[in-house]
């Protein structure tokens, strides 16, 4: 008991004297071994990298002299599993939890560099020891991502240590609510969710709502198929979220605050669930905040798996208890939304922006970017490029540095055809625009949009007919169901694409996608509707010789869509193996030993495994 | 005083007393009074022959939905002008309504073309459709009676009270379901009727035993089949 | 495998689940905007929305049965089948799809006769798919009983699969 009051900080000074003895208490020079502990490296192996460590460390009686850390996510997924030894910030990746015996005896009580787990910039074939010196971090302006690799997200402490809370105690005590407003405004951000709409209008609209119960919101449920940067915020730095939220709630006057994340973020929940508890700990959240007499709470809410419930109106009925159906906007949500009353949804990137914006101010903000879309935004960068990952960079950065400079260009020496962005909502973008500059408003003159910062390259493996069908599936299965234009819509969109795909389907088929698009987006109750002809509008605009090819000629020039593509076996290469041959589960190639194998096309079912499972290339996609 | 339009044949001069609070809006060119607190439609219905908002999914009983567009008109705001729901739509001095422009009437018959290839054989859709220049939609077409207006289970919430059917699933397999898709309704019904009262297309009828027959689900989907064979199977053994 | 039960087992087994979703249902009375996180405790207890568990929800929170049935069937974090004994979660996120995720939901139909959202006959293994996992460098991914496997093709699934009884 005596030990939690005294956690409990009562004022900004207490708060200052805190971080103090935390920084005090560390040992700058103090080996310290972090390791990305995000759901992405994870999914490459990082927990068996991190038990590796804390075995070799135990069994060494290393305690005292190293520290390990498990880190949010810093962002270059592909090179996953990261370990950074700091303070040198020495840099591993492709760690195997067979390589820590070594990197400990080595690295660790030795100081020598294991050069094989270095990364080798493929440009200059040079080998990189520092992290900061890594091409791609170093092209980047990592304003909010930078901290996820220096903190364990489950510590408040290390979030303190790094000046956490500390745009918060400005707030409370040397700013009026209007001055936060104002300051926001003068900042120039715009939400980071989709919509692009300006941060400080928001906020004013809701301070100037009438009513005593507001309420503030996080809207978390990322659910553009190629996004994660949300996740790695709310799993990598959820303090800087639940400040921003603080800080937003004492500019408009709120007391209750929701987190809403999407069911499928299990890690991004527990660590919100895990800040937001420590948070109340130290004071800085609940009743009387520092001292200040301000009271505010956060409630974490999950979604029940619906894209829908990223839509603000449809996010809130959720939040009700009902099923996510968005209702029509005419009445904006900062005068009455959940339950009716004045209420301020902002995206997760958008809320870590503001205590950023509060400590190093407006006019420091401003500076980056561009004259319409200020500050640095985080994109996912994924799909053909050989630097898959999370990737924050200021505005105004032009496609063609973020893919090439930053993203490493394409793999396997392929051409590049399209990068869509804004996901099922935006569209995709072709070679001759890759010198535009990556700005809210010039993405939307090419018809294409922002959006949450999904990117996703494709190459010329890649059919233009199938994305389209995949962005309309994937929102046909998402769609809500309310609005004729939106469900009998995509619906109807989905057939004639999947006749495309399958060589079914005549040019006035074009004319009725166009057609369907522009009811799309007059007649639709709600964004998912009114933005989703998008990635069948760009791509009609820019790939239409695709869209002929596979009506005109039933042929598919990328090689992708199934029944307009033939398996055949090339009689050079094929070494007679077997292999396909007992892949094929129709039964379709035959030939014997060493001798070239023929596939039956009659019995093909264009499944590819045979193209799969052969080792001489011999299988030629057509 | 001020000329305002209380039909399409008649203008009539009214004058503005102290403490007023009526709404001065233009519908297609034409001035009208309206109380405040109301939406587009409703001042387009109460004004016999101006404006021309077809609707299906309005009734004046039950709270507007906004779900089937085509009570979408074009509203002016400044240079640019945008498309609202009518039916939901709240009127404000001032406004500038068009309701039966080109694009809305474009936007109309694709719904309209949509609705058609739902419900080919609802007669009601074909004389609306009609109307637009639909006739035969360039779709495959369906064979369900069901709109999804959301009318009947909005009347049974609000007039009723009693909330004995509700919209299930999403998307295009979202349907008009009492729980656990038992038909019989033995839950919560009453019988009072009023949700065929209420729907536009007749996909809802009274059955032999005064309850509400439901409309059947057309569109394959494999957790639905097993519940209707599971309700049906519960029935039989009744 | 064959479950052989008396009459008092069976007895016990109801009771314990009738008492299981009343002390979920007890957390959340008098909030029926939980109603959500309510389903999902009960989904995570029993691996699907057991009718009779709707039904208490219904009566105990004080919300129309026909209301609970629409979240039930709105969301895709709730079934009303019971769910097979492993879960295989397919990334459909748009990576994975472009390095051909499609192909091992082809490969799922035609070994398992296993559609997205379904179930197999013997209840082995239940298919879902998920909008991106945020693992997009490994892609394709399938997630199998939480564990996460990468560079999936139809081959690997096959050799993946076969050690899940």
């Amino acid at each position: 008991m005596v030990e939690l009051l005294q956690k409990r900080l009562r004022s900004p000074s207490e708060l200052e004297s805190r971080r103090q003895s935390i920084v005090q208490k560390r040992d700058p020079n103090r080996l310290c071994i972090t390791v990305c502990a995000g759901t992405g490296c994870r999914a490459s192996g990082a927990e068996a990298v991190i038990e590796a460590f804390k075995d070799e460390i135990e069994r060494r009686e290393i305690q005292l002299d190293v520290e390990l850390k498990e880190t949010g996510c810093p962002g270059f997924c592909e090179r996953g599993p990261l370990v950074v030894i700091r303070p040198k910030r020495i840099f591993y990746q492709r760690v195997k939890p067979e390589d820590i015996p070594e990197i400990i005896s080595e690295t660790v009580l030795n100081g020598t560099i294991i050069d094989r787990l270095l990364y080798v910039d493929p440009a200059t074939n040079e080998k990189i020891v520092y992290e900061p010196d890594v091409p791609f971090y170093k092209k980047q302006t990592q304003n909010i991502l930078g901290a996820n690799s220096a903190i364990d997200p489950t510590q408040i402490d290390d979030y303190i240590a790094i000046g956490g809370y500390s745009a918060l105690s400005k707030v409370l005590f040397h700013m009026s609510s209007e001055e936060v407003v104002a300051e926001i405004k003068r900042s120039g951000l715009r939400g980071r969710g989709g919509g692009g709409f300006p941060t400080g209008r928001k906020w004013e609209s809701c301070l100037h709502a009438e009513g005593d119960v507001k309420y503030v919101i996080c809207n978390a449920d990322e659910g553009d198929p190629g996004s994660f940067q949300d996740r790695a915020i709310l799993e990598g730095n959820p303090h800087s979220v639940v400040e921003g939220m603080i800080i937003g709630a004492y500019a408009i006057g709120s007391h209750q605050g929701y987190i809403y994340v999407r069911n499928e973020y299990p890690m991004a929940v527990r660590h919100a669930r895990i800040a937001i508890e420590e948070a109340m700990d130290y004071g800085l959240l609940g009743k009387d905040i520092l001292g200040s007499g301000f009271d505010f709470t956060v409630s974490i809410s999950r979604g029940g798996g619906a894209f829908v419930c990223g839509e603000s109106s449809a996010l809130m009925a959720s939040l009700e208890g009902k099923i996510g159906e968005p209702k029509a906007k005419y009445v904006h949500m900062s005068e009455k939304g959940l339950w009716d009353k004045p209420s301020l949804l902002n995206n997760v990137k958008t809320w870590a922006n503001v205590p950023l914006i509060i400590n190093k101010g407006a006019e420091w903000y401003s500076q980056i970017g561009t004259a319409g879309s200020k500050g640095t935004m985080i994109f996912a960068l994924v799909g053909k490029i050989n630097n898959t990952g999370l990737v924050e960079v200021p505005m105004g950065i032009t496609l063609r540095e973020m893919i090439y400079d930053i993203g490493g260009g394409i793999p396997g020496g392929k051409k590049f055809k399209a990068v869509q962005t804004g996901g099922p909502s935006g569209g995709c973008i072709p070679e001759q625009y890759l010198d535009t500059p990556v700005d809210f408003d010039e993405l939307t003159k090419l018809g294409s949009m922002m959006g949450s910062g999904g990117m996703i390259v494709m190459d010329e493996d890649t059919c233009m007919v199938d994305v389209a069908k995949y962005f309309v599936n994937f929102l046909e299965g998402e769609s809500c169901g309310k609005c004729v234009p939106c469900r009998e819509g995509l619906h109807r969109m989905g057939e004639i694409l999947s006749d495309i795909t399958r060589g079914q389907a005549g040019m006035e088929d074009l004319d009725l996608l166009e057609d369907l698009a522009g009811t799309l987006r007059d007649g639709s109750l709600c964004a998912l509707g009114t933005t989703a002809a998008n990635p069948v509008l760009t791509t009609l605009r820019y790939f239409r010789d695709e869209y002929v090819a596979h009506i005109e000629q039933k042929r598919c020039p990328a090689g992708v869509c199934r029944e307009l593509i033939q398996y055949s076996i090339d009689p050079e290469k094929c070494e007679g193996c077997l292999r396909c041959l007992r892949a094929c589960p129709t039964e379709a190639v035959s030939g014997e030993k060493r001798k070239p194998h023929t596939i039956d096309q009659s019995k093909c079912i264009k499944c590819g495994a045979c193209f799969d499972v052969c080792k001489f290339g011999a299988v030629i996609k057509r | 005083m001020a000329k305002v339009w209380i039909n399409a044949q008649t203008q009539v001069e009214v004058a503005d007393y102290p403490g007023m609070r009526a709404v001065h809006l233009t519908i297609d060119g034409k001035n009208v009074r309206a109380l405040p607190g109301q939406t587009i439609l409703e001042v387009v219905n109460s004004h016999p022959g101006i404006g021309n908002v077809p609707a299906l999914c309005y009734h004046p009983a039950v709270k507007p939905y906004g779900a089937c567009r085509l009570c979408t008109v074009e509203i002016e705001e400044g240079t640019r002008s945008r498309f609202v729901a009518a039916c939901l739509y709240p009127i404000r001095e001032g406004l500038v309504v068009k309701t039966d422009t080109e694009r809305v009437r474009k936007l109309r018959q694709g719904i309209l073309e949509l609705l058609l290839a739902r419900c080919p054989n609802v007669k009601m859709l074909q004389d609306l459709a009609k109307e637009y220049g639909v006739e035969q939609p360039r779709y495959a077409l369906g064979d369900q009676a069901c709109i999804l207006c959301g009318l009947c289970v909005r009347a049974c919430q609000e007039i009723i009270g009693r909330s004995a059917i509700s919209l299930v699933n999403r998307g295009i397999y979202r349907e008009i379901a009492a729980p656990f898709y038992a038909y019989e309704l033995s839950e919560g019904c009453i019988g009072c009727g009023d949700c065929v009262y209420v729907c536009p297309t007749g996909a809802i009828y009274l059955g032999p035993d005064g309850k509400p027959v439901l409309p059947k689900v057309k569109i394959p989907y494999p957790e639905v089949e097993a519940m209707m064979r599971e309700a049906t199977a519960a029935a039989s053994r009744r | 495998m064959e479950l052989v039960l008396d009459v008092p087992q069976i007895q016990a087994l109801i009771e314990s689940y009738t008492e299981k979703v009343d002390s979920l249902i007890e957390s959340y009375v008098d909030r029926k905007e939980l109603l959500i996180s309510l389903l999902q405790d009960i989904q995570a207890e029993f691996n699907y929305l057991p009718r009779d568990a709707l039904v208490k929800v219904a009566q105990k929170m004080d919300i129309p049965l026909s209301q609970v049935f629409s979240v039930a069937t709105f969301f895709r974090a709730f079934t009303l089948k019971p769910r097979g004994r492993h879960l295989v979660t397919t990334c459909l996120g748009t990576a994975c799809h472009v390095r051909g995720a499609q192909r091992i939901l082809d490969k799922l139909e035609r070994d398992h006769n296993l559609e997205p959202g379904g179930t197999t006959e013997d209840s082995r293994f239940t298919l879902e798919t998920v909008n991106c996992l945020g693992c997009c460098a490994m892609g394709p991914v399938v997630v199998v009983d939480g564990k996460y496997e990468s560079q999936v093709n139809p081959d690997k699934l096959d050799r993946i699969l076969r050690t899940y009884k």
